[in-house]
């Protein structure tokens, strides 16, 4: 079987990998890490600070998915947890406002921090170890220097919008020293948080904590993991001459060119959005077959920013070695 | 806008106030703006498209709720006026020097004062949170004599009268948003309703059966023709009918004792040559005549040739019901009264001169005639031309002339009382006795208005419910409550006519928005550019059509009144003049109403069948208003539309210049309305402004409403109202009952020019909601939904619950009074759990959690209120005794403390009011909806990585079952989707107006322009597997709504728990921690399966089993083994019976009758 997902105008065929052992006599589909090595392949787009665009190509649907799927609710980042709110005369609710601070990605290595044991007594539960605390001490006031005629809230008031840059980091115990280099600082720092008039004042406690994405979406460390099937399009009788520009148009820019003979060609298809535009045409009908390489993954990890996106899927490869690694000890994988 | 004041005749004044709309910053200041939506004023004006832009223009001065608050103020400015002139003398029957004259009132201001400031006592927002009533004084002007003297007293306040918001009384009409602000209102908030004791009460519009008309109705099972007529005065209010009776015609009449023979009728009415009735009924019309001639004969056969006869005839028949110091009439008199005064009553015969009132009667028994002639011409009752709104205003004026009255009999009363008495030591002065009962005005409106009884004796009226509880549950709710209206026909009657859709109700009625069940059909809403008219003069108009050519009726001959050709012209149902030219006539009216010579309301046409032109000008009529198209061509051209984007011209200019008109409907059914321009022909009289106008402003939320089956858009009206979301800007400053707060609401992706012109994305209720139209998990069967873990986590359809906690301090007559106390503590000096969210005042403090069993308010309450009311002494007060009456918190959830007001109710006593919030994220069970009538509940929440995902990486909000669609047929629903997609990834909102909105090519064309389907469905991948759905999946943003409708507050179970008193059961309901019932039903399915113990079980061990001793000698109970009638406790046998059982022998024995158990073994 090709290993090609079919998109057909009205469905998706061949969606199921069938190389696995004891799917059919002819071949045997046993893993080979040999071969595996051989064919696996690991190509880069592109990396920056909060994505990453690379492609997995020879690896099987289920073990991407579960990279996908770790980043996304199993790798640990922190994230607040508890609020101490003092006093709050904003207009805005104090769950609400808790809720709004605990979305913020911090920018904390997760490594650096130990995970709170839930089973301590309250009041020991939190150490330097385990937690980050921050502050959010405001007061809205009038501005003395206001310019006459402009009554935009920034100029009339001070500390009329909360963001989350206001959040300070208070180091405790031995944080002095383990954050002195990288201090604890919301990834995003204009993320509006509450909007004051004067009079009014936010004084509150932030506990920031380990924990993972399946949780609480808080923890999750990107905003999305995902992937792609790379787009297979098979030309299978030429198309020329003012069709050939009609095909092009079915497409997005760059995928499909035109010789120059007016035949159109396929020059790159990882940039088709495979909007299957081409299967509403009649006159197509029979020359173009669309597809999707079933194992050529095009992964887009976007990070929250806590992380570089790069480290977030290693820590997932680490974390799916760590559930193999378990899966392996347990007793029921030591039967035979 | 333009405030140009228009140049009205004395007529239209009244209801052209409006015309001066100030500069309130409504919002729809924007919609004028020159850019608007992209649309500059150099753009080309398209009239066809453009021609939209007096809907903004016509709300901006007329609003939604503008039929209310035009009702009021006419009630305020005008009819007070009225009803004071009606009664303006108060004499004296001792005194007949005595006279109290009142010579003008006024509402709110002082005669010196400035009618713009109205003193009210308080803002209406601190009425609505210190329960107190948002009133204004009543002031009048009298002249009454003190002993020689005649003197002129200004300014007497008679009482307060409550002020409906936003109407010219109120303080906020004519405030800007800052204003709004500063008095912490709403900007958004319609007004239209009243405040009294600190609850928002609506008048609800009245739809009745018009007054004064005729109705013509047959009965063919019976072969009963009947005409009738509701006559209404301020008097009274009474119903004539003429009934068919064995071929011969009647008239019939609550008092007079039985039906009068027609010719009898209009011979005591003066019209006594046989020849003139049948001229007056029948014209030269052989058919008619022959019908009619029967009738003479019974006349003749009752020997009443003469009038006097007749009179003495009808004189004998009449029903007296004469006061008590009333002169006895004899029966000529009895007769001559009838005619004048009871018949027809709304007709006032002036120096008996009968003339117009036979002519009405006459005209009764012709359409009777022709009814029987040709059962076709009959009145339909359910048409909505014969309908008429009763709204505010004239319920008020109702209710105050009643009690107006009253206080001048209380005034006379005692007026009478002290001048009895022979020797009064100061010279008399009438005004020191006229405040005693000042309050009477003040609490009977405030208690009309709070409890929406209307009683009045005058009309035998008793109507309960008039009023209701304005309902706050969303900006939605509140302005669908506004523009309801409720019909009197009885709920429980199994006609189907009025509640069935009437085709005359286009453009007037919405025709999606009625309730579902019992008032379906009955409670209807007012479409969006609807008018309700009030009353107008009809003296001028009488004059107007005189000089228009029309020959007065008094004057006209009764043989030519029903010759070929000749119409009648009625005004307000009575015959006035005739005129050989009716079109003529016609035109020229309209063309004086056009050009504002007569008020914009009035309306005429004609009708054909009844060879009458009619006038009406009375209040109540549905009308709206309509672009006037001349020779096939509209009036509204480019250039005016122009004008109105440049703010040039208002609504109101249109309407002097002759642009645009208001049409009843029944002017409308006499009229050509072409659609759209593109229809025009050549005898096209009117053009439409907008389409969309047909739906309400509840309806028109829905998004592409033309392509759902109808019950789904009337389903979405009833659930649009339950959608939690933002109601109001000063929301947070409200202390309601119950609340509901959405935290992040949005607007909707497919928004509508109604969802604009309400200003529904300024207060939403909902969020928009990536859908994946697809089966998952099987928790998805029955329309449920399948929520995003993460979206909830990040705050999808989270919403906040406020209720509001009451407690009132009491003082009691022994001068002791409730109080407040603090914490107590334990041993260690910490406060107990009870206490913990306490301050040191005793009340909870602000941002406190409190649990279940927890005091939010710590009222102790005196232990002896009641004693020493009359012997305690204010100096020694010993130390008061307290016992502890605290509120407790009680609820499965903790809640927080919100606010704490504390304030002074109108009584003096001290009022606390305790607003406490939860917070709560969707979970199972929660009640979602589209906007398609499609609810359903959260069946499952999931994990974002085992959600479905798409390229992109966008995984689903919701996951929709797709077996929603076929049967429910919401086409609007997936042209939302695909508009709300387009317009995502355009970055534009898109339209679903009704009759119009984005078109779905253009939203296929931007959908593959960014690279998707042109249909919508994605390919996406399974997050569980990773692998490709083998089917394209529908998925794009729908707004969704949460309602109201929460687990939270449902869910109940109970193992043990209270039992009645009375049967030892246990108690039934939720709140009453009730046991689940196990019903007849599932009693029978015990009996069928044979689980005889399983049902002893649950029917006698679990519910109320009692242990009896029963004595075996004579069957009855007795106790402790002892048989009180036998005295002996031989044969006493112990066993345990239900205690309903117990209950019910023992209640028969106090009947006398004695139940024996005969006890046997089974065995």
């Amino acid at each position: 079987m090709s290993n090609i997902v079919g998109i057909e105008h009205d469905r998706v065929t061949n969606t199921v990998s069938t190389d696995f052992p004891g799917y059919s006599i002819e071949a045997n589909n046993e893993f080979d890490i040999e071969e595996f090595k051989k064919k696996f392949q690991i190509n880069i787009s592109y990396i920056t600070e909060r994505t990453a665009n690379f492609d997995l190509i020879g690896i099987d649907t289920s073990i991407a998915n579960a990279f996908r799927r770790i980043m996304i609710a199993e790798v640990p980042s922190v994230a607040a947890e508890h609020v101490y709110v003092f006093n709050n005369t904003s207009v805005i609710q104090d769950e609400v406002l808790a809720h709004r601070i605990g979305l913020i990605p911090l920018k904390v290595d997760p490594d650096t921090l130990t995970w709170v044991d839930q089973t301590v007594d309250e009041k020991d539960r939190f150490t330097d170890d385990n937690t980050i605390v921050l502050s959010l001490d405001v007061v809205c006031t009038k501005n003395p220097n206001a310019v006459p005629g402009d009554n935009r809230a920034e100029n009339l008031y001070r500390n009329s919008n909360v963001y989350a840059k206001d959040l300070k980091f208070e180091p405790q115990g031995r944080q002095t020293e383990t954050f002195e280099k990288n201090p604890v600082v919301p990834c995003d720092p204009n993320i509006l948080l509450a909007k004051l008039r004067p009079g009014q004042e936010i004084s509150l406690r932030v506990h920031c904590i380990l924990g993972i994405g399946s949780d609480h979406a808080k923890f999750s460390p990107v905003s999305t993991a995902s992937y792609r099937l790379l787009p297979v399009i098979d030309i299978l009788k030429p198309i020329a001459g003012s069709d050939a520009l009609e095909f092009q148009k079915c497409f997005p820019s760059g995928v499909i060119d035109i010789k120059e003979n007016g035949e159109a060609f396929v020059k790159d298809a990882r940039k088709d959005t495979v909007s299957r535009e081409v299967l509403r045409h009649e006159k197509f009908n029979g020359k173009v077959k669309l597809g999707r390489q079933r194992d050529h993954f095009i992964f887009n990890v976007e990070s929250t920013g806590a992380m570089p996106p790069e480290e977030i899927f290693f820590k997932s490869v680490r974390v799916l070695r760590n559930k193999a690694e378990y899966l392996r000890n347990c007793p029921i994988g030591n039967l035979n | 806008m333009s405030k140009r004041k228009s140049s009205h005749s004395h007529m239209t004044d009244t209801n052209n106030k409006n015309s001066k709309s100030s500069a309130t910053d409504d919002g729809f200041g924007e919609l004028l703006q020159p850019v608007y939506k992209g649309k500059t004023l150099t753009d080309p004006i398209n009239t066809a498209d453009d021609k939209w832009n007096l809907l903004p223009a016509f709300l901006k001065i007329k609003g939604l709720v503008k039929q209310h608050l035009d009702s009021f103020d006419y009630f305020v400015d005008t009819d007070l006026k009225k009803i004071i002139k009606a009664n303006e003398k108060v004499l004296s029957d001792v005194d007949p020097e005595f006279y109290l004259k009142y010579l003008d009132i006024r509402v709110g201001y002082k005669s010196n004062g400035n009618p713009k400031n109205i003193e009210v006592l308080l803002p209406p927002h601190e009425c609505r949170l210190r329960d107190l009533t948002y009133s204004a004084p009543i002031y009048v002007d009298v002249e009454y004599t003190r002993g020689r003297k005649i003197i002129i007293h200004r300014d007497l306040e008679i009482g307060r009268m409550p002020i409906m918001l936003r109407s010219n009384k109120c303080i906020l009409s004519g405030r800007n948003e800052n204003e709004m602000a500063y008095l912490n209102e709403c900007p958004l908030d319609p007004g239209g309703y009243f405040i009294v004791n600190g609850t928002e009460k609506v008048i609800l519009v009245q739809e009745q059966l018009s007054k004064n008309r005729i109705i013509v109705e047959a009965d063919e099972k019976k072969g009963i023709v009947q005409a009738s007529v509701t006559s209404s005065t301020h008097e009274r209010k009474s119903k004539t009918y003429v009934v068919t009776k064995n071929g011969k015609i009647y008239l019939k009449h609550n008092s007079v004792s039985e039906e009068v023979p027609i010719v009898i009728v209009l011979k005591a009415a003066s019209i006594v040559s046989d020849l003139e009735i049948i001229q007056l009924i029948c014209g030269n019309d052989s058919v008619y005549q022959d019908l009619f001639a029967v009738n003479f004969e019974e006349a003749a056969q009752l020997g009443v040739y003469s009038q006097k006869d007749a009179l003495e005839y009808i004189g004998r028949k009449v029903k007296t019901i004469r006061r008590m110091n009333a002169p006895k009439l004899t029966i000529l008199q009895e007769g001559i009264e009838a005619i004048a005064t009871t018949l027809i009553a709304h007709i006032t015969v002036e120096d008996l001169d009968f003339r117009e009132k036979a002519i009405y009667i006459a005209m009764m028994t012709r359409r009777v005639v022709m009814a029987m002639h040709n059962p076709k011409l009959v009145d339909d009752r359910d048409y909505v031309g014969n309908k008429r709104l009763e709204l505010a205003g004239q319920l008020m004026s109702l209710l105050f002339e009643d009690l107006f009255k009253k206080f001048n009999n209380d005034f006379k009363a005692n007026l009478d009382k002290i001048l009895k008495k022979p020797s009064r030591a100061s010279e008399f002065d009438a005004l020191l006795h006229i405040n005693i009962h000042s309050n009477n005005v003040t609490t009977g409106l405030n208690r009309a208005i709070s409890t929406g009884n209307w009683s009045l004796k005058r009309f035998k009226m008793e109507r309960a419910g008039v009023t209701h509880v304005l309902s706050r549950l969303s900006y939605i709710s509140a302005l669908g409550m506004m523009t309801r209206i409720s019909s009197q026909f009885e709920k429980s009657r199994k006609v189907s006519g009025p509640r069935a859709l009437q085709p005359s109700q286009f453009g007037m009625l919405c025709t999606s928005d009625t309730p579902e069940g019992e008032a379906c059909g009955l409670v209807k809403n007012l479409a969006l550019m609807t008018h309700i008219t009030t009353d107008d003069e009809e003296v001028p108009i009488r004059k107007l059509c005189y000089m228009l050519g029309a020959e007065d009726i008094s004057i006209a001959d009764s043989a030519t009144l029903h010759t070929n050709g000749t119409f009648g012209v009625y005004l307000n149902g009575t015959m006035i003049a005739t005129t050989r030219f009716p079109i003529q006539f016609v035109a020229k009216f309209r063309h004086l109403r056009r050009t504002g010579k007569v008020s914009a309301f009035v309306s005429i046409y004609t009708n054909v069948h009844q060879s009458a032109v009619h006038i009406a000008a009375d209040g109540g009529r549905i009308c709206r208003p309509l672009i006037i198209v001349e020779e096939g061509e509209s009036r509204v051209k480019a250039e005016h539309l122009l004008k109105l984007k440049q703010g040039a011209w208002g609504f109101d200019d249109f309407l002097i210049n002759g642009l645009v008109e208001y049409l009843d409907v029944n002017e409308e059914n006499d009229s050509l309305i072409a659609l759209y321009e593109k229809d025009i022909i050549k005898a096209t009289t009117h053009l439409e402004i907008e389409t969309f106008t047909v739906l309400g402003a509840v309806a028109g939320l829905i998004p592409y409403p033309h392509h759902n089956q109808s019950p789904r858009n009337t389903y979405q009206c009833a659930m649009g109202k339950q959608a939690i979301g933002a109601i109001a800007y000063n929301q947070f400053r409200r202390i309601d009952t119950l609340l509901y707060l959405m935290c992040y609401p949005q607007q909707p992706m497919v928004k509508s020019k109604t969802i604009e012109l309400i200003q529904y994305d300024k207060l939403p209720a909902g969020q928009n909601a990536t859908v994946a139209v697809m089966s998952y998990s099987g928790y998805d069967i029955e329309d449920a939904l399948v929520l995003n873990k993460a979206s909830i986590d990040r705050g999808y359809g989270r919403c906040q619950m406020l209720r509001k906690n009451t407690c009132v301090l009491k003082r009691y007559p022994n001068h002791s009074k409730d109080i407040v106390t603090g914490m107590r503590v334990n041993e260690k000096g910490e406060p107990i759990f009870q206490h913990s969210a306490l301050g040191p005042d005793g009340l909870g403090e602000v941002g406190m959690r409190i649990q279940s069993g927890q005091v939010y308010v710590n009222k102790c309450v005196p232990t002896n209120a009641s004693e020493g009311v009359v012997g305690g002494q204010p100096g020694i007060n010993q130390q008061q005794q307290y016992r502890e009456a605290p509120m407790v918190y009680r609820a499965p959830e903790a809640s927080y403390v919100d606010q704490v007001m504390m304030s002074v109710s109108d009584n003096d006593q001290a009022l606390i009011k305790v607003l406490l919030r939860q917070t709560r994220r969707p979970e199972l069970g929660d009640k979602f909806s589209s906007r398609h009538g499609q609810k359903g509940v959260c069946g499952i929440i999931v994990q974002q990585e085992d959600m479905p995902f798409n390229d992109q990486g966008i995984c689903p909000d919701i996951i929709m079952n797709p077996h929603g669609f076929p049967s429910r047929m919401t086409v609007g629903k997936m042209l939302e989707l695909v508009s709300g997609k387009a317009g995502v990834l355009d970055g534009s909102l898109q339209y679903g107006t009704c009759f119009g909105g984005s078109k779905l090519e253009d939203m296929s064309k931007i959908l593959v322009d960014k690279g998707f389907n042109y249909s919508g469905k994605d390919m996406l991948y399974s997050g569980i597997t990773g692998e490709c759905l083998q089917a394209y999946i529908f998925f794009g943003p729908i707004y969704y709504q949460k309602l109201k409708h929460m687990v939270l507050d449902k869910m109940h179970a109970r193992a043990r728990g209270p039992r009645a008193v009375l049967t030892r059961q246990p108690t039934e309901g939720r709140s009453r921690d009730g046991g689940l019932r196990l019903g007849e039903m599932e009693r029978d399915c015990v009996i069928a399966y044979g689980a005889s113990q399983l049902l002893l079980e649950r029917l006698m061990l679990s519910s109320d089993a009692f242990d009896v001793d029963v004595c075996n000698t004579c069957g009855l109970m007795g106790y402790n083994g002892w048989c009180p009638s036998c005295k002996s406790s031989e044969n006493i046998t112990k066993m345990t019976i239900p205690y309903a059982a117990k209950l019910l022998f023992q209640e028969l024995i106090s009947m006398n009758i004695a139940p024996r158990l005969k006890l046997s073994d089974v065995f």
